[in-house]
């Protein structure tokens, strides 16, 4: 059996309502975590994410000026300084399917609608630690395979044409990310 | 900063798109426990949000409070962006806190004052009084809680509501099939 020392973990909280940061950070802390780092809009959130390479980030999505899903975005820049691999967990009120797939297009890792559980975000949590699933990029896509579904009954158009033409190793890009700023 | 060595990256090139694979990051905090570990964290984090729950009712009225001053702004005002942002914004927080705070009826409200506010194809066009009906039922659900008939009276209140409202907006959005396909469509979190 697996467990997570939430105690090496660093997390950075997005959301702009004082009180649902207020039950992430007791949520965080009673699961173990030390870090948290908190901000209440999408830029503030960008400049901490610089500055203090968390290992997941926690979002909500709706909020004012620059939101949630403009957050992921501007992470999942594959060319940028930053680390664009971290895991983040978009928690938010919106709970329509349509909104998942957004979130899912914009690079988001794993999507937990509120109201908020702690088994719901332990969950995420331990998936995102435990599970990661290997990058996709293409010319219009930058995130997580969003193909989850391993099996092989999928019936319908193949979206992703072309053989394998080669496999490079490079440097980490994580690496990169870590370096001080 | 964390201590972790660089690790490499594998990238598999194909016609149209890679396929990155990096060393797991985070593989060092799972820790292998017995089965007979008794620690459960999950148990331990819903104790610390019972620990907070005698906050809850003062919060959901500051919520409900925010919620009835964009909406007063509007009356005093008309939509503007600003306003009307901020109204769908107050209800929204409202819509995904209100059942952690022991509140899911306004939670429902608040959820039916959103679709309105996202799928009506002109917002001033929307009776004010259906939006009225909202914020009244919010904060008479906030602030008659404690009385013994509330939660029953709470969920019909909210029910009503959304019925009214999705009736609403069916009408009005019958040309506008992506609103109404949204609009029927079933929400991924389980009904209160």
């Amino acid at each position: 059996m697996y467990r997570i020392d939430f105690n090496k973990l660093r997390f950075l909280i997005c959301d702009d309502n004082p009180h649902m940061r207020r039950i992430l950070r007791t949520l965080l802390h009673s699961f173990g975590a030390r870090e948290a780092y908190e901000a209440e809009d999408g830029a503030t959130a960008l400049e901490m994410y610089s500055h203090y390479v968390p290992d997941i980030v926690i979002t909500d999505w709706s909020m004012p000026i620059f939101d949630g899903l403009e957050l992921a975005q501007m992470i999942r820049q594959p060319e940028s300084k930053g680390n664009p691999y971290a895991p983040i967990i978009m928690l938010t009120g919106h709970s329509e399917k349509r909104r998942v797939t957004v979130a899912r297009d914009a690079g988001v890792t794993e999507f937990l609608a509120k109201p908020i559980s702690a088994k719901g975000l332990y969950q995420r949590i331990l998936n995102v630690v435990a599970n990661p699933r290997p990058f996709i990029k293409t010319k219009t896509y930058f995130g997580p395979d969003r193909r989850r579904n391993t099996t092989n009954a999928y019936i319908g158009p193949e979206r992703r044409v072309g053989g394998e033409v080669e496999v490079m190793q490079q440097p980490s890009l994580l690496d990169k990310a870590r370096t001080p700023v | 900063m964390k201590k972790q060595k660089p690790e490499t990256i594998e990238v598999k090139s194909f016609g149209d798109h890679h396929v990155i694979t990096q060393p797991n990051p985070l593989r060092k905090v799972l820790v292998r426990v017995p089965e007979s570990d008794l620690d459960d964290p999950v148990a331990r984090a819903e104790k610390a949000l019972e620990g907070l729950s005698g906050e809850f009712k003062n919060w959901m009225t500051i919520e409900a409070d925010r919620l009835s001053a964009a909406h007063a702004a509007i009356v005093r005002d008309g939509f503007t962006n600003e306003n009307r942002e901020e109204l769908f914004r107050a209800a929204h927080d409202i819509k995904g806190d209100a059942a952690t705070f022991g509140f899911p009826s306004a939670g429902a409200a608040a959820e039916s004052l959103c679709r309105i506010i996202e799928h009506a194809p002109d917002i001033d066009q929307v009776p004010a009084e259906l939006i009225k009906h909202h914020i009244n039922a919010i904060q008479a659900i906030v602030r008659e809680r404690t009385k013994l008939d509330t939660a029953t009276t709470a969920s019909k209140l909210s029910k009503q509501l959304r019925g009214v409202a999705d009736e609403f907006l069916v009408k009005v959005n019958r040309d506008r099939p992506e609103h109404l396909e949204a609009i029927l469509a079933p929400s991924i979190v389980p009904a209160e």
